[in-house]
């Protein structure tokens, strides 16, 4: 964080080399959340960029050493709050795998779905946003006409909007809505029709290409070396899909190609995220009509202990890999809880990968890291 | 390479070290000083663990212990757990950030957050909290009347 004074610096006082100390954020439109980045910039050009977090931190680590594994995963939907559902199946699975619940296969299937439907849902925003933020605003309202179509779906499910909670360790919450797989299908029904209206126009508007072709550009040694994760290192040749590394629930058993570009650069970061929503449908296609009956939840006991011991537990969230470490020591609340975000590795290559540009791609570049500052704060 | 050869690699470079495979991957238990020596072995040919996925600290009430999750991208199967024991009083270890960058920003999330010592490290101050912030609140004696429910 900073001083107070440091904030407001003199503008016409400059530097030894007529540096210029620039604040963007916490509350610029384009941040989207509160972050706040203080830009050393040589007339247009970045010298370095330090990102000032904090701002929204509500120390979830500290909070889960005194919850129950019942009720700590509730607070992680509001960690990285476009994926919910994913970190709630992150918790779910390492409580499980830390006290060997058996998971029947109908609440495998659903939650795949879920999170493939989240992962879409976060897509959607996230070109809206950006393609906003680039100066297109129509991209946004077909965004998020099909987004709706899936907030929707959710309500059904689990009654919340942004906020879900439904994955609980052992299985589901409840059992499906009786009108969840038309619903799916009507919406797989439409994105597939409607997905060529934003691709036709965004991916081929020669403004947005470009603004983002060869800008933020990222090679595999330093994506690798800054622990970058998702679609950001996958942009940059980097295989790295934890769906295709170490399958959990129903990912074994279904087909989908990891999307690896070799680029790099902001573009590629958009290609990635485009053609993943294709493969997250494939995804759901392969599994919707295939749920199987039978049980929802498995048998637990009312009170939850984990063994004694470390576990950890990868998953693939929308922004890359989400791993949670718990140290137990056999009590009812964990010992220790580490959320390593995939956001808070992304961030720290902006200083890299933004130096020497210009200010006006810095929207570029940050726009397709796809931040979500309470995932990074936690 | 098996967890037994890795055991062997690095027995032969630093005698010292112990081992747990009682959790789901090979931890290798080293002393603070050893930690740059060992990681860059690690980092090397032929392990190439170039990919640090976790850094925290875990505090044990009695001493602090520093875990480090480290994996190869050329082969994800391999997963090792790094860890060093720190002095509870005066925690001080040496940096990783130029070995892996990612370790940067999660040093210095560890340094305000447990109050270790990062010796070396390019830019040690407080990521998250105010400046002014007294006290490192994931420790577990942390005390604050105001902000923290106790039930």
């Amino acid at each position: 964080m900073y001083n107070q004074t440091d904030i407001i610096k003199d503008t016409t006082n400059l530097g030894p080399e007529g540096e210029l100390v620039v604040n963007m954020g916490p509350q610029h439109p384009a941040t989207h959340g509160v972050l706040h980045l203080v830009v050393t910039l040589n007339g247009e050009t970045i010298k370095k960029i330090e990102p000032h977090l904090g701002y929204i931190h509500r120390s979830i680590e500290k909070m889960c050493e005194s919850l129950t594994y019942r009720q700590f995963i509730y607070v992680t939907s509001r960690m990285d709050y476009l994926s919910s559902h994913i970190n709630n199946t992150a918790c779910a699975l390492l409580v499980e795998k830390g006290m060997q619940i058996e998971v029947p296969e109908r609440a495998k299937f659903v939650r795949t779905i879920l999170n493939e439907l989240t992962r879409i849902a976060s897509h959607e925003l996230w070109i809206g946003a950006m393609a906003m933020d680039l100066g297109a605003f129509t991209p946004f309202f077909y965004a998020f006409r099909e987004r709706e179509m899936i907030t929707d779906i959710m309500e059904d499910t689990c009654g919340a909007r942004l906020t879900m909670n439904y994955i609980v360790p052992g299985g589901l919450m409840y059992d499906i809505h009786p009108e969840f797989q038309t619903k799916v299908k009507a919406f797989i029904k439409q994105f597939k029709e409607k997905v060529t209206e934003y691709e036709d126009l965004v991916t081929g508007n020669i403004i947005f290409q470009s603004r983002t072709k060869g800008v933020g550009v990222l090679s595999a040694e330093d994506a690798i070396s800054y622990g970058c994760s998702g679609p950001v290192a996958r942009a940059s040749g980097v295989s790295c899909d934890i769906r295709k590394i170490a399958p959990y629930d129903a990912y074994d058993r279904v087909e989908f190609d990891e999307i690896i570009e070799t680029e790099g650069d902001s573009f590629s970061r958009y290609l990635v995220r485009v053609k993943e929503m294709n493969q997250s449908i494939r995804i759901i296609e392969q599994l919707i009509d295939n749920i199987p009956e039978g049980e929802f939840v498995g048998k637990t006991k009312n009170v939850l202990k984990l063994n004694k011991g470390e576990f950890y537990q990868r998953v693939e969230t929308a922004r890359g890999e989400l791993g949670v470490y718990i140290v137990s020591e056999g009590a009812t609340t964990p010992h220790r809880i580490k959320f390593r975000s995939p956001g808070f590795s992304n961030l720290s290559v902006l200083d890299h990968i933004a130096k020497g540009s210009k200010i006006g791609d810095l929207m570029a570049t940050m726009g397709t890291l796809d931040l979500v500052i309470p995932d990074i704060d936690r | 390479m098996t967890n037994e050869e890795i055991k062997a690699y690095i027995s032969s470079h630093l005698p010292e070290a112990s081992f747990d495979e009682t959790g789901e991957w090979l931890n290798i238990i080293i002393p603070p000083t050893s930690l740059r020596s060992i990681a860059t072995v690690l980092l090397g040919q032929p392990m190439q663990m170039n990919f640090l996925f976790c850094l925290t600290c875990v505090d044990n009430k009695t001493h602090l212990t520093m875990v480090y999750h480290l994996t190869s991208m050329k082969n994800r199967s391999i997963n090792i757990v790094l860890k060093a024991n720190l002095d509870r009083q005066n925690p001080v270890i040496d940096t990783l950030s130029d070995l892996w960058r990612t370790a940067e920003f999660h040093e210095r999330e560890v340094f305000e957050m447990f109050g270790v010592n990062f010796t070396h490290h390019p830019d040690l101050r407080k990521l998250i909290l105010e400046d002014d912030f007294k006290g490192f609140p994931l420790r577990k004696d942390f005390e604050d009347p105001i902000n923290m429910i106790k039930l």
